[in-house]
């Protein structure tokens, strides 16, 4: 009887052994490049330190020089800045961006889905198109696109001056680089469409089969089945593009050469974090600017999936009701 | 028997329905290839816009300086077609002249539009005529010396060598430790599995700076900052995305092929390698294009990790070079279009895993 129970145990606690062994490459770098680092860099952030030196232990102070920071940005270009505006800066801008390119971006890549949804020939051909910007994105297409963009040489004004239209400096004018980041970011809007596509295609059939024998016309059925049965595909991009959005930094980088210009117009949140860690080497405050970051990032994503409950429709719920 | 009036009024009323219906249903099929053709005319419009920009990136890598300032409508590498008058370059125009087509030269500007054109084989006869009405003659002039030019300007090939390194080297350390992980996930009982599982899961929406800045000071530590290895060894510590997908692909593999397999003796790792990896190949395939893409295109770390030129990546690489030769956009749009040649070849030829493996995990080009 012993031993026949303490073999299964044996077993037990073989396979126990096994699944640790297999999991341990992600187990170990777990703690050696997440767990670690992040506590490092909460370290971090309340010391000076500049690689070269140890870390000075300098209290909440750079989170004091990020808050303080608050009034000069509502004043607007005061003269003597307390704290770092900057920071703040580099928060709108961010938040700009993603203010008019979250929307846009949901809106065309939702009716890109809807339109490549439908049994139209050649679909396929259109898919691909539609898909190839975003395979490709990085150095090479923001290279592309500054050339697109250039006031005086560039495709885009010389379109619009055949329709009269004297184009804007686009990512040389203060005021227009961040618009001319959002179209760069619609023409790449692929990986979002391919989802909502899988998406639509995941909607039963018979239901709009339904509707239509129930007279619905198109509006409606957009309304009542498209939407409801989408809006988890809709919540789940949201929240991607939400958290992308605080960490966009190639295109800018590249499109102002790393400064952020012009006059800070695309100095976006990471691009700020990565002058001040990575060419100031100022890594006491760039790891509480990565802190606040990951703060705002579980926020957002915290406050989307509680909202979710009031307007997102899981098949699941309809069934329940019955 | 007083109901038989109102049957029979029912049966009139449902024919008429049915009438009705089949209205309806012409009226639907003829809204639907109305709603077809839009659909197709509005992707095909925005199939312009998609591509026009690589079409001018195309045209513009064929072109030199004096073509892109003068023409940067044109989508074809041309140039006026002029002809020596009185020991003098003179553009030649299409003339129509009383309804007969010559070639003729602009020899002199004219106010109010006009211009004195003159044939070339007979230049002391001038027209005076309005320049707009006459078309400007243009010949191709293709500069394919763009390319060798603009890669040999900096050392693109040893950034090749570099980028191939760490996607190859990464790749396999990805493939190998995410394999492993995956399996054990998906294959084993063990207390505090699930949770760390979870736990993984979580950190996808990690944000990276929150631990970039002191894995920079490791390295630098370590000596490994302006090397290529912290590319490469962090991929041989599994990455939670990948994992999480060929663990739900595991998971869609029967079990009984595992136990056959231990039934044959065969340890886990053996089971891994010959039962569960075959049956594996869609999904492993999706994970290594999804990670060549990734590193192909990846720019921050490369940017933060590599300093001196020898060990630029390609992406690292171009950014500078764009920076360094900003005036010679011939050059700077030949060297991008070499560089997203190989992301669009793997593209199409992988199209449909592609779309599949980006639907299954929700990974964004």
């Amino acid at each position: 009887m012993q031993t026949a129970n303490r073999k299964p145990l044996r077993m037990a606690k073989r396979e126990a052994l096994y699944g640790y062994l297999f999991i341990s490459p992600w187990l170990i770098g777990f703690i050696l490049f997440t767990i670690g680092p992040m506590l490092a860099s909460l370290y971090f952030s309340f010391t000076d330190y500049d690689v070269v030196n140890p870390p000075t232990w300098v209290g909440l102070a750079n989170y004091e020089k990020i808050f303080s920071g608050i009034p000069d940005a509502i004043r607007t270009q005061s003269s003597e800045p307390l704290g770092d505006p900057l920071f703040w800066k580099s928060l709108q801008v961010t938040l700009y961006f993603a203010m008019m390119a979250l929307p846009l971006g949901l809106i065309v890549s939702f009716v890109l889905a809807i339109l490549l949804n439908q049994k139209i020939p050649g679909v396929n051909l259109w898919r691909t198109i539609y898909f190839l910007p975003s395979v490709i994105a990085g150095v090479a297409v923001t290279i592309l696109w500054v050339r697109i963009f250039n006031p005086r040489i560039g495709i885009l004004n010389s379109i619009l001056d055949i329709f009269g239209i004297n184009g804007p400096g686009w990512l040389t004018s203060p005021d227009w680089a961040v618009p001319a980041l959002v179209i760069m970011s619609l023409w790449a809007i692929g990986g979002g469409m391919i989802i909502y596509l899988a998406g639509l295609q995941g909607v039963p059939t018979d239901l709009y089969d339904a509707a239509k024998v129930d007279g619905a016309n198109l509006f409606q059925r957009f309304r009542n089945i498209t939407l409801p049965m989408m809006t988890p595909v809709i919540f789940y991009e949201l929240v991607l593009s939400l958290i992308a959005t605080f960490q966009y930094f190639t295109e800018a980088y590249v499109a102002s050469n790393g400064t952020g210009g012009p006059v800070r117009s695309t100095l976006f949140y990471n691009l700020y974090l990565y002058q001040n860690a990575f060419k100031y080497f100022d890594m006491g405050y760039a790891s509480s600017m990565a802190w606040i970051l990951f703060i705002v990032v579980l926020v957002l994503t915290i406050l989307v999936f509680r909202s979710s409950q009031y307007w997102v429709f899981y098949e699941g719920q309809l069934r329940g009701r019955k | 028997m007083a109901s038989q009036p109102s049957m029979k009024m029912n049966e009139a009323s449902r024919s008429s329905h049915q009438n009705f219906f089949q209205k309806l249903a012409y009226g639907i099929k003829g809204q639907e290839l109305i709603l077809k053709s839009i659909t197709t005319f509005i992707l095909a419009c925005g199939a312009v816009l998609i591509l026009t920009p690589f079409l001018y990136m195309i045209s513009t890598s064929l072109k030199d300086q004096s073509q892109i300032r003068s023409d940067p409508l044109s989508f074809i590498p041309r140039r006026p077609t002029s002809v020596e008058i009185n020991g003098k370059q003179e553009p030649l125009y299409e003339v129509n002249l009383d309804g007969e087509v010559k070639e003729m030269a602009l020899i002199k500007k004219l106010p109010e539009k006009m211009g004195q054109f003159v044939d070339p084989a007979n230049p002391n006869q001038v027209f005076e005529l309005l320049i707009a009405d006459q078309k400007p003659i243009y010949h191709l002039e293709i500069h394919w010396e763009n390319y060798p030019e603009a890669l040999t300007s900096v050392p693109f090939d040893r950034y090749l060598i570099n980028t191939l390194l760490v996607v190859f080297l990464s790749m396999t350390g990805m493939l190998t430790s995410c394999t492993l992980v995956a399996y054990g996930f998906s294959r084993f009982r063990a207390p505090g599995l699930n949770i760390l599982f979870l736990v993984m899961l979580s950190t996808i929406m990690l944000p990276s700076q929150v631990r970039l800045i002191p894995i920079y000071v490791m390295f630098q530590k370590i000596g490994w900052v302006d090397t290529l290895l912290p590319l490469i060894i962090p991929a041989f510590f599994a990455n939670p995305y990948d994992v999480f997908l060929l663990r739900q692909f595991f998971m869609t593999i029967p079990l009984e092929l595992d136990d056959a397999s231990k039934i044959d003796g065969c340890n886990p790792l053996q089971t891994l390698l010959y039962v569960v990896l075959p049956q594996a190949r869609p999904a492993i395939v999706a994970i290594a294009i999804f990670h060549f893409l990734f590193a192909w295109n990846d720019f921050y770390e490369p940017l933060i990790f590599l300093h001196s030129r020898e060990n630029w990546t390609l992406a690292v690489g171009l950014q500078t070079f764009d920076a360094l030769y900003t005036v010679n956009t011939h050059l700077i749009m030949a060297a991008s279009l070499v560089m997203i040649i190989p992301p669009v070849l793997i593209f199409f030829f992988s199209q449909r895993i592609f779309t599949q493996g980006v639907v299954f995990s929700g990974i964004k080009g």
